[in-house]
């Protein structure tokens, strides 16, 4: 295993990723726009939203339920999975290397991420 | 304007945006954000959130073909993002305690920034130079194809690189937007990176930036679904087919076009937020 094999493995994984995250957007995006009240949408103003579309939880429920909004969130979440795993898997590509160094750089940037997913839970 | 006409134009807009910043390089970020914002009048937090996970979809959507080419060093890059994910997580908390005309402003500055760098384009040849010993210690260099042989090249200045990028991560988290021109600099002129190197090892990093603000932004209700699922199609669909024309294209015209409507933008955001209409 060497690096150019792990990061083309890496890759590929990655498009398929993005690709079942924009299927999941754009499935949501239809339903929702099936569903659209005629009436004017205005997005002028910032109002901070549900809990049910800003958390895992929330997002997870309203998906299970086919909510068109959850749906969407539920794709843009697995769109944000995608570097995550990138990253994950660059923790195993270079433990199966041997390279200790490069271990625990991408386990340090592993953590990071992590610590700001969970201020989404 | 009805969700079936919002979705639509946005759409449009997004890709777009995402097929210039493609050809550019510079990414769908800094068109997408001041379109929604000053032509749609999308509240520039909205704007920013759509943007954000549209900058990941390009990254991951095109990390295969860049791996293909051969010319993206991931051990530099897993180190630097060190930095560009912690700047990502202040950027992403500063910028929901910064107030919107604030926001206008600082994106106006920052885009003002990438109409000079696009403007200026990609540095004539690149002279490989030795590491320095905290570079070969790190053990960043490494070699890229030029010609069909391999070059091998050195790295230098880690710390100063290193700086920038929390920088860079710091601007991505505050804005929505990739800052790969930052990135770019950082190393290609600071840490003596060749340039081709500079520009895949950025795209590469910048899906990982912006998912280290996603978590805030999704949590803060930034991210809207309504706003954010034509953005993320619009720009992805842009951003692929922008790669594919890439080959073809006349990059240097074009980029002086793209540095104008930068600049123009950067204009108008800066004058609004002075205004309060953004």
């Amino acid at each position: 295993m060497n690096d150019r094999r792990l990061e083309t493995i890496i890759g590929r994984l990655l498009q398929i990723g993005v690709l079942i995250a924009a299927a999941t957007v754009f499935a949501g995006g239809i339903l929702y726009l099936i569903q659209s009240p005629s009436g004017h949408v205005d997005y002028r103003n910032f109002a901070p939203g549900s809990p049910s579309l800003n958390s895992f939880s929330g997002i997870v429920l309203s998906a299970a339920h086919f909510q068109s909004l959850g749906l969407i969130q539920l794709g843009l979440l697995l769109l944000i999975a995608t570097p995550v795993a990138r990253v994950a898997m660059a923790v195993t590509g270079f433990a199966l290397e041997r390279d200790r160094l490069y271990t625990v750089v991408s386990l340090i940037v592993l953590v990071i991420l992590a610590f700001s997913l969970i201020h989404a839970t | 304007m009805t969700a079936w006409e919002f979705s639509a134009v946005v759409w449009g807009l997004s890709f777009l945006a995402g097929f210039l910043g493609a050809l550019t390089g510079l990414g769908g970020g800094v068109i997408v954000v001041p379109a929604l914002a000053l032509a749609l009048g999308v509240n520039i937090k909205y704007a920013i959130g759509a943007s954000l996970v549209s900058v990941i979809a390009t990254s991951s959507g095109a990390a295969a073909a860049y791996v293909r080419e051969g010319f993206s060093n991931i051990r530099i890059g897993m180190f630097l993002e060190i930095a560009t994910t912690l700047g990502a997580i202040l950027g992403a908390f500063l910028a929901a305690r910064v107030g919107t005309h604030a926001l206008a402003i600082i994106f106006g500055l920052v885009l003002i920034q990438a109409a000079y760098h696009s403007f200026k384009g990609a540095p004539e040849g690149d002279q490989p130079i030795e590491s320095d010993s905290l570079s070969r210690r790190l053990r960043l260099a490494s070699s890229y194809p030029v010609d069909g042989k391999a070059q091998e090249y050195g790295v230098r200045n880690v710390p100063a690189g290193f700086g920038l990028m929390f920088g860079a991560g710091t601007l991505s988290g505050l804005l929505g937007i990739g800052s790969g021109a930052v990135k770019v600099i950082a190393m290609d002129r600071v840490m003596r990176i060749p340039f081709k190197v500079s520009t895949t090892t950025s795209n590469f990093m910048i899906g990982v930036t912006a998912a280290a603000s996603a978590g805030i932004y999704l949590s803060r209700g930034f991210i809207d679904p309504r706003v954010a699922m034509p953005v993320m199609l619009g720009v992805l669909a842009g951003a692929l087919l922008g790669a594919k024309v890439l080959v073809h294209a006349r990059v240097r015209t074009l980029r002086t076009v793209f540095a104008v409507v930068i600049l123009a933008l950067a204009i108008e955001m800066i004058v609004s937020g002075l205004t309060g209409k953004v």
